[in-house]
């Protein structure tokens, strides 16, 4: 029970946030003996919205009926910058969902000063909608992020793409500050985009499109033609060309900090990936030398044949199905600033040699993981010398170690750890 | 006044290992086993029929091997609260025993009947043989609470003494001293019921692979020895196609109703390497699959909402889907995938697959394909899979669901390349699917992809004969690893590239080592976090539920470990080569 405290500056927040979790109920206010209920209803503005921000919004609603003072503390603009909807259907879902006369509350009051939102929808196209609908009334907003994120299946694809388009673009033609958009499994298009281009060209610095079907490479050139901040920039392999590197290099435009490209199968032996050539490559590595490139591969082993034939500069590989160990071998080869190798599967022969060699030529790689492939104990050993304390993320699955006539699945254990300086052990799944 | 014990059997149904019935033979003179047995779950309770019929099949062995002994087995129909009055009173029953139950269902029904005993004047007297090692006792080494990494819990046992040698099995002298009334109408009144009297329809013709029971049990742990050259060579047995049908020694149901004894298991294992390998003491890996039932039975001893997602606290909180009808596919084997289908099907029809199987199947429902719950896929593996309890089913399916116990998730089955690679010869489709049998190799897991003649070759036409895909995997794997990564980057406040680091690792400290070879704790280093509550900064979002799950909570209370440690710690820590590193490592994280 706090004792007479008038001073500010003795609060701490989390006694604080524990505190006021108590004190919202009226029966604090009239047991209290000296005369608090003058005080808290008198805090000044300042020290209530400080107060609020480290409330949960159920929190903050509930000590907003306690008085007017507090109430309009709850309405101050700077509590509305930042907003998660959450639209889910009990039918799909197990999360809650934000009520909707809160909803209605924030379009009505609060649209003019959100500038962080997103959206979280579940599988039910319902959900998408109604996303799409609070979209479209967000008319006189200075949005600088967006995020349209589907927790399970991607529902937002089932909205149709003209009442999807037409609300996205509200936002896009209203906000002119956009900074960062994520528009993930959306069915955006080409056109919006332009839309996008045409009143947020100098703000926008990050975009995440990956999977994005009605996207052409046409349409994202022109993003990357004129919005010359653009630092980072996630989408699928499709979209991917030369052109589209070179404009990201291009004098105007700001060193690139990230590009993420999902490399995604359609069924197998329909898709045909082009190539891109190594100058478009070169060039964006001389224009930003520090970017990461994160390339996530979801293919049959059959449609690696593009890649990776020459130098690449990607830093982070990802491999979600199977990878033969001939693409391990080029990687070896060709990705000289690797930082980080992840390997779902690959086979039952033995990566020794493309491990080693890997070590040996990418000198910048930190870490590596290891599903469903094989390593002879004493391949890894070699591999973790060369490596040495760089390093800091070593996955490998336990069935993916093959003992030798040098070292058994124990001895590994504590001579890996001593190459690394700390303890280290394989990945365990349960065999029961 | 006499005593009259009754023996109360739940799981552990067998003699031999039986230290409670022990005490109910001890000095008495009489002596019933009881099982209780409430037949109007059969309908409504989540236990398909293959278990059922290993249970009443474990029923009929103990009563078998007790009328050999001049007593009979004692099935009441009822509930333990109706029963347990109404038997105390018309049988004098002055003492009463059982196996410890280690999950929090069955402490909180054990505590109840306890105390009812004692307010009949009845004595009770519990031993714990279900697993190898008390769990409390491991909670308890472990700071209380129990370990969440397996490393961190071979680890602890390392430090443990052996578990307790077991006991023979009930002898001819034991039971002369105790009479068993058997009243001409036992079999009535007490008999092991059969199926169709429990309400299932059988056909009585399914050969059915595994037998229940005590009997079939040790024969069966025979066979499991015979196979020295698994243990000779100690070689983890590597998976082939024939892993994957079930094995006549395969021992993993027979442990979970108890018909073997763990410690018998463990001491055969164990006195057999030490023969074959002429050395004092077998590695911790000779136990595995016993060391892992241990794990999860400590993991959810204290922990009642072990078995969900909400409220669970070690449990990361992830949106997943919900969809019925995807689930009822997986399920029943239709997804249109046949290596999964075809473990589905083993599933129902026999009531075991390989584990390897079942992490194919789980990743399949949960992160890497259908994004369903892994509280669904753990209810249908409860009504279908003979080996699945509670604890260990419920904690299988958050490990393989990464939802729990800190895993990479990096690592997904894929429906189609997994299985070719496990079983190259496409036999295991073909025994299970026999509509896919003519299909060649190439295109037996996909068939879908199959140019039309050879569907019409085949006699299979998808879409007609044998359904579609239901999903397109390239692109459900690529959501739902991203997926996978935010919802552990907020866990782990991670907010860089690597896929690896996103995974918070728990903080443990690293155990004082007992030789060079033992295992300490595993602390992956350098990256990482436990998310501690960060009030300093306002909260970026209005979530209106939590997204993350506080696994922090546990490596918190670590944090909290006396200087003791520490100074332990230094003082082992010089055995080890790179001293100054780990020690460097340790101060980092006090």
């Amino acid at each position: 029970m706090k004792r007479g405290r008038s001073k500010c500056e003795s609060f701490t927040p989390s006694e604080d946030r524990n505190k006021r979790h108590r004190s919202v109920t009226p029966t604090f206010v009239q047991t209290s003996q000296t005369p608090t209920e003058e005080m808290w209803g008198n805090l000044p503005h300042h020290v209530v919205l400080h107060i609020f921000q480290y409330l949960s919004l159920v929190d903050r609603a509930r000590a907003s009926s306690v008085c007017r003072r507090w109430n309009d503390v709850f309405h101050i603009p700077d509590l509305w910058r930042r907003f998660e909807f959450e639209l889910n259907q009990p039918a799909t879902s197990y999360l809650r969902s934000t009520h909707p006369d809160l909803i209605q509350q924030i379009i009505k009051r609060h649209a003019q000063h959100l500038q962080y939102v997103s959206f979280k929808v579940d599988s039910c196209t319902e959900s998408a909608e109604a996303a799409c609908d609070i979209l479209s009334q967000l008319v006189n907003c200075t949005i600088k992020t967006l995020g349209l994120i589907s927790t399970a299946r991607p529902s937002f694809m089932n909205v149709s793409q003209s009442h999807f388009v037409s609300a996205l673009t509200v936002v896009f033609v209203n906000s002119k500050s956009l900074s960062s958009i994520k528009i993930d499994d959306t069915p955006v298009d080409d056109p919006s985009l332009k839309v996008l281009v045409a009143n947020n060209s100098d703000t926008l610095k990050l975009l995440k499109m990956s999977s994005c079907p009605h996207v052409s490479p046409a349409g994202i050139l022109c993003v990357a033609d004129q919005c010359h901040g653009l630092r980072e920039l996630a989408l699928n392999y499709h979209l991917l060309s030369d052109e589209l590197l070179l404009a990201l290099s291009s004098e105007k435009h700001v060193h690139l900090e990230h590009l993420r490209i999902d490399v995604v199968s359609e069924n197998p032996g329909q898709t045909q990936f082009h190539s891109i050539k190594k100058s478009s490559w070169d060039a964006l590595i001389r224009h930003s030398p520090q970017v990461n490139i994160v390339m996530n591969f979801f293919l049959n082993e059959e449609e690696f044949e593009p890649f990776f034939r020459e130098e690449t500069p990607v830093t982070h590989l990802y491999f979600g199905r199977v990878v033969s160990k001939d693409m391990l071998g080029r990687i070896g080869l060709n990705c000289p600033r690797l930082v980080e190798l992840v390997v779902c599967a690959n086979g039952l022969e033995p990566l020794d040699e493309e491990l080693i060699r890997i070590a040996e030529r990418c000198g910048s790689l930190t870490a590596i993981g290891l599903g469903e492939c094989e390593v002879t104990c004493s391949g890894l050993m070699e591999f973790v010398k060369i490596c040495g304390g760089r390093l800091s993320q070593l996955s490998i699955m336990e069935e993916v170690l093959i003992p030798d006539n040098t070292y058994n699945i124990e001895q590994i254990h504590s001579e890996v750890s001593k190459h690394l300086g700390r303890i280290w052990f394989p990945d365990m799944m349960p065999t029961w | 006044m006499g005593v009259n014990s009754v023996h109360w059997f739940r799981k552990g149904l067998r003699l031999h290992d039986n230290p409670a019935l022990q005490e109910a033979l001890n000095g008495a003179d009489t002596v019933r086993c009881v099982y209780i047995l409430d037949p109007w779950f059969a309908g409504s309770a989540n236990v398909g029929i293959n278990r059922w019929r290993f249970l009443l099949e474990s029923l009929e062995d103990l009563d078998t091997s007790l009328r050999k002994l001049n007593s009979r087995l004692f099935v009441v129909r009822g509930q333990p609260t109706d029963v347990f009055p109404r038997v105390f009173k018309e049988w004098n029953v002055t003492r009463l025993t059982f196996e410890y139950d280690s999950e929090p269902y069955g402490k909180e029904r054990d505590a109840a009947i306890i105390k009812m005993a004692h307010e009949y004047g009845v004595e009770t007297v519990v031993r714990n043989t279900h697993t190898l090692y008390s769990p409390d006792r491991i909670i308890e080494m472990n700071n209380h609470s129990p370990p969440l990494t397996f490393k961190r819990f071979q680890a602890i046992v390392n430090r443990l003494e052996l578990p307790r040698k077991p006991l023979p099995t009930i002898t001819q002298e034991q039971m002369a001293k105790c009479r068993t009334q058997i009243s001409d109408n036992h079999d009535e009144r007490y008999g092991v019921p059969s199926l169709e009297e429990l309400g299932f329809k059988t056909q009585g013709d399914s050969l059915h692979v595994w037998k229940g029971g005590e009997t079939e049990a040790l024969e069966r742990l025979n066979k499991h020895l015979d196979r020295k050259a698994w243990v000779a060579n100690f070689e983890r047995p590597r998976i082939t196609a024939q892993s994957l049908f079930a094995s006549p020694a395969g021992l993993s149901p027979y442990l979970r109703f108890g018909c073997l004894s763990c410690r018998v298991f463990y001491y055969n294992l164990r006195e057999l390497y030490i023969k074959l390998r002429r050395r004092s003491s077998p590695p911790l890996s000779l136990f595995g699959q016993l060391l892992w039932r241990e794990f999860f039975y400590t993991a959810a001893t204290n922990n009642p909402n072990f078995d969900r997602m909400e409220g669970n606290p070690i449990c990361v909180q992830i949106p997943w889907d919900h969809n019925p009808e995807a689930l009822a596919k997986w399920a029943e084997g239709r997804t249109g995938f046949p290596w999964i289908d075809a473990i589905m099907t083993q599933l129902r029809q026999e009531g075991w697959i390989h584990h390897l199987a079942r992490h194919a199947v789980a990743c399949f429902l949960t992160r890497g394909d259908l994004w369903i719950s892994w509280e669904s896929g753990m209810k249908v593996f409860e009504e279908l899979l003979l080996d699945a309890d509670w604890s260990v089913n419920a904690g299988s399916w958050m490990w393989l669901s990464c939802s729990a116990f800190f895993q990479q998730f990096f690592h997904c089955y894929c429906p189609v390349g997994f299985g070719r690679r496990t079983d190259p010869s496409g036999d295991y489709i073909r025994r299970y699917i026999p509509k896919l049998k003519d299909y060649p190799n190439r295109y037996i897991y996909e068939p879908w992809n199959a140019p039309e003649s050879v569907q019409k070759a085949a006699n299979c036409i998808v879409g007609v004969d044998y359904p579609k895909p239901m999903i397109n995997h390239a692109e459900s794997s690529r959501l739902n690893i991203e997926r996978m990564k935010q919802v552990y980057q907020q866990l782990s406040h991670y907010r860089g590239l690597s896929l690896l680091a996103s995974v918070p690792t728990i903080q443990e400290e690293a155990e004082p080592p007992m030789s060079d070879d033992s295992q300490a704790s595993s602390s992956t280093a350098g990256q990482a976090c436990t998310p501690t509550p960060a009030p300093s900064t306002p909260p970026s979002s209005e979530p209106s539920s939590p997204t993350a799950a506080a696994p922090g909570t546990h490596t918190q209370r670590k944090r909290g470990r006396p200087s003791e440690l520490t100074s332990k710690q230094k003082s082992k820590v010089q055995h080890t080569n790179q001293a100054k590193g780990v020690e460097q490592k340790i101060d980092d994280k006090q």
